[in-house]
């Protein structure tokens, strides 16, 4: 059953189209990479689904909610979480408050409450805490639980990322360049890392990826896309031996 | 179970704290003058204000200058609600009160909550539309409600008595209302910025984007914080009315706004127990430096006294904080049982201690 499908969505600004009729649909438990040329429409079309740009035409369904329209906040509650290009922690933070932060969208008890610290609240935030511990846990980051968000290695603020995406429940995880400035060592930690949460966690996961071992070695999957236009869809061989493809990443050869 | 115990520990060293500045604030009544004791009283209305400012500005990262105006609610709601009908009419003696204004009075605390409350909801009013703008714009969109606030308080003549002001308010305000108000919302304070609601506006602080991305929504907390921090500034304001005794629209310019935004830069944006430190330091160095506005004679060459001087120093101040100590005396810390006690860091990432 497919869980996100993107219908023919176009996104211009001005005059430049950055995206065109991009379609796409997710079947539950996928694995899919969205690769193409720097500047193809990858990250544009990532915050249409995510509510940030409100596509020029087209439709955005989820789960059977049309979430087109729908402010950022609106779609994480109904289920869909991401994570940024160039990571975007609170920094200041601690790393438990990071994900800690995650879990707000579901509290029930008002300010009100939590100011007093009525019962009802101080069960939500026990709640909270422990979840946030258990997560932590299961990413492998309680190591760091006090440490300041920007002061850890950059392959493990990745992982913060992801887990403060998942502390919000989500059944379609967006990932915007997981592996950017990975060694070989750590992106192969986090292909292991994004199987084991998509088992753990039910999610079904999209991916933007310019490093090719990690979108080969994962995906089930994958969308090329260049200059806002879909070029090519498939297995990971398939895409591999598309003609457009190493057209769109090699350049065209002009004399045969 | 260490935590649970630690944070008994911690509540028993506050109740006591509390306890023992009563019985400090009882000592003050007999052995302070009159004129130590207005600042004593200022330094409490300062740091409510400051902490006002600080919630919207240092807790929520919005640039919010409209504590003035909020004040001026709060001043006029507590004057009216608290001055015997007699006064009232010998104030409006240009143009009579509106009568509905006239017989009301209500007890100092009724007056209080109502100040804060009318505050808050005017607060809530402007945040709607201002709260879109971000940075600079909203900075500016709350400044221009300040200065309307002013404006329109000038030209309500009977309500508020126009440019002439208030005057004869009772001067309910002693050491136990000011620091007693102080204290419950400096507890209040503390416990919002620390609950789930206090780590969402620090998250907005951080990374709006992000934050709306973890399913914040931005404008119903952005209001939250700036209903708050109105309430809050409501009720300092109707302290201040209640101390001075005399009010008018002058009063509530954009200067005032500038010197709680002093303190809480100087104090740290984001640090409550900065902001009532920074509070203390700059009511009363704004009393000792009233040297500077005297006519001076050194020796060599004689000053006349030029007033205003004062604004001058705070203004170096400003300056000098900004560019050596960008994050205040307190930077984002705050002094806790935790840290005084040296068990735990004071870090304010720590898990575990509220």
């Amino acid at each position: 059953m497919a869980i996100l499908e993107v219908n023919k969505i176009t996104i211009k600004f001005g005059g430049l189209t950055a995206v065109s009729d991009f379609s796409l649909n997710l079947n539950e438990g996928e694995i899919v990479g969205l690769i193409g040329p720097n500047g193809a429409g990858k990250t544009t079309a990532f915050n249409a689904i995510t509510g940030i740009y409100v596509p020029t035409s087209g439709s955005i369904m989820f789960q059977g909610n049309d979430i087109t329209r729908l402010l950022p906040d609106k779609i994480t509650k109904l289920g869909v979480a991401r994570t940024f290009q160039n990571i975007r922690l609170f920094e200041n933070m601690s790393v438990f408050e990071n994900v800690l932060v995650g879990h707000h969208l579901r509290i029930k008890s008002s300010f009100i409450d939590a100011t007093l610290r009525t019962p009802k609240y101080n069960r939500e935030e026990k709640m909270m805490r422990d979840q946030t511990l258990e997560l932590l846990e299961k990413v492998n980051l309680t190591e760091y639980l006090n440490e300041k968000a920007s002061s850890l290695p950059y392959g493990q603020q990745r992982h913060l990322e992801i887990a403060r995406a998942l502390a919000t429940r989500p059944k379609l995880l967006l990932l915007d360049e997981p592996a950017a400035g990975m060694n070989p060592k750590e992106s192969e930690e986090l292909m292991k890392f994004l199987k084991q949460i998509r088992d753990k966690f039910n999610l079904t996961i999209l991916l933007i990826e310019h490093h090719m071992q990690v979108v080969m070695g994962i995906c089930e999957r994958i969308l090329v896309l260049d200059h806002g236009i879909t070029i090519a869809e498939g297995t990971p061989d398939e895409v591999q031996n598309n003609q457009k493809v190493i057209e769109a990443y090699l350049g065209v050869e002009l004399d045969a | 179970m260490k935590n649970m115990a630690k944070k008994y520990r911690n509540a028993i060293l506050t109740t006591v704290l509390i306890a023992a500045f009563f019985i400090f604030l009882s000592w003050t009544k007999t052995h302070l003058d009159a004129y130590v004791m207005r600042i004593f009283n200022l330094c409490a209305i300062n740091t409510i204000l400051a902490l006002s400012l600080n919630l919207t500005n240092g807790f929520t990262g919005l640039f919010s200058l409209g504590t003035a105006g909020f004040m001026a609610i709060g001043a006029y709601t507590s004057a009216l609600l608290t001055m015997p009908p007699g006064i009232k009419t010998m104030n409006f003696f240009m143009q009579p009160i509106n009568p509905m204004l006239l017989n009301i009075n209500v007890h100092f605390f009724f007056a209080l909550l109502i100040a804060g409350i009318l505050s808050a909801l005017v607060g809530f009013l402007i945040g709607a539309p201002v709260l879109k703008l971000k940075g600079d714009y909203l900075a500016i969109a709350t400044l221009g409600f300040g200065e309307i606030i002013s404006v329109v308080f000038t030209n309500t003549q009977t309500i508020t008595n126009g440019a002439l002001g208030l005057k004869g308010i009772p001067q309910y305000t002693d050491q136990y209302w000011s620091w007693g108000v102080a204290i419950v919302i400096i507890l209040g304070l503390k416990s919002l910025v620390n609950s789930s609601y206090g780590r969402a506006f620090k998250a907005i602080r951080e990374d709006e984007i992000a934050a709306q991305a973890m399913g914040i929504n931005l404008f119903s907390h952005k209001t939250l914080s700036f209903t708050v921090s109105a309430f809050i500034a409501g009720i300092g304001g109707a302290l201040l009315a209640n101390l001075n005794s005399t009010i008018d629209p002058t009063m509530f310019r954009f200067f005032f706004t500038y010197q709680i935004l002093l303190m809480v830069v100087l104090g740290g944006m984001g640090s409550i127990t900065g902001s009532v430190i920074s509070a203390c330091i700059i009511t009363v160095l704004m009393e000792l430096l009233r040297v500077v506005e005297s006519p001076m004679d050194l020796g060599f060459i004689s000053l006349p006294g030029i007033s205003g001087m004062r604004m001058v120093v705070f203004a170096i101040l400003l300056i000098l904080v900004v560019l050596f100590l960008r994050h205040g005396i307190m930077g984002e810390n705050e002094i806790s049982w935790d840290m005084l006690l040296g068990k735990e860091s004071g870090h304010r990432g720590n898990f575990g201690s509220q």
